[in-house]
């Protein structure tokens, strides 16, 4: 049988590599998103999970918000990067020192 | 070992598998196809832990729409990859130690002695004629009817948002101004002109 930990680790170890994924791309805003969008997905993968094994559907519920706002996130996120890469020529982290912070 | 346990253990392989591609490919595009793979493993394992609606949208939102979007702006985008890439190496081993003691700290807390068989029990299937989306639609439009509409309006503010950022006004582009189209009478379109009759040449 599956127990609630083997979801959980898969969970923690997606959420894990998403971390790193950060670490790694840190000059790269596309990749950036798509990290987050891997750390939303174990915390989804969490919800499920508690979700299924507690015998409760508000868990699912709470995957449906995270997916709304998650697109609507990405949505946003990708317009900001088409319209920075459009006046700056470039999507690098490091180039973004307008601010001077 | 069952075939659901077999499932299970080829979807989190894949995952992890294609989480970790999304975050060492070279190339962006193959980047996104991989974050699909996941996305679409992810999907699987929701279905096996009887979450069928979440799970088919899942399929359909993200890999359909978003990962779409994303796929559609790394084309649009013309990057310097190589520009990009620099510090990877530098960043490595920080990524690995971080990931890592994140990893390991986790699953102590998560692993089989407390979340295990022993303390959650397996749920006993539900029956044939359950129907998931049914009994989250009762949830969604009942109890959180006012959480549903404010998502819509977050979707609503999404929507305007990402048009007005990206929209902008060439000068060069003919534009037509429905306003002054609307108000214009006849006389102004046709000009009737007395003149003298000309003589043939």
């Amino acid at each position: 049988m599956i127990a609630l930990s083997d979801y959980l680790i898969v969970a923690a170890i997606l959420f894990s590599l998403s971390v790193a994924g950060i670490f790694l791309n840190r000059k790269n805003v596309l990749l950036l998103l798509m990290c987050i969008e891997l750390m939303l997905l174990a915390v989804n993968i969490n919800f499920i999970a508690f979700s299924h094994y507690l015998g409760d559907v508000q868990g699912q519920i709470f995957v449906f918000f995270i997916l709304t706002v998650a697109a609507a996130e990405a949505a946003i996120g990708l317009a900001i990067l088409v319209v920075l890469f459009r006046t700056r020529r470039t999507i690098n982290v490091a180039d973004l020192d307008t601010l001077k912070g | 070992m069952s075939f659901e346990q077999f499932l299970f253990y080829l979807f989190a392989v894949l995952l992890i598998g294609s989480a970790g591609m999304v975050i060492t490919r070279r190339n962006p595009v193959h980047a996104v196809l991989f974050l699909v793979l996941a996305f679409f493993n992810a999907a699987g394992l929701w279905m096996l832990a009887e979450a069928e609606f979440l799970a088919i949208a899942l399929v359909l939102v993200y890999v359909g729409a978003v990962m779409v979007l994303f796929l559609f702006v790394v084309m649009m985008l013309d990057i310097n990859i190589a520009e990009l890439r620099a510090g990877f190496v530098r960043n490595a081993p920080v990524a690995f130690v971080v990931a890592t003691i994140i990893a390991i700290e986790m699953i102590m807390v998560l692993g089989h002695s407390r979340f295990g068989l022993e303390n959650y029990a397996a749920p006993v299937p539900k029956p044939a004629d359950y129907n998931n989306t049914a009994e989250l639609g009762m949830s969604l439009f009942t109890e959180h009817l006012y959480a549903l509409e404010i998502a819509a309006v977050i979707l609503l503010v999404g929507i305007i948002a990402a048009i007005s950022l990206t929209l902008r006004h060439r000068p060069t582009t003919k534009y037509q101004d429905p306003g002054k189209q609307v108000a214009v009478k006849a006389k102004d379109r046709l000009k009737v002109i007395k003149m003298d009759a000309e003589e043939k040449a």
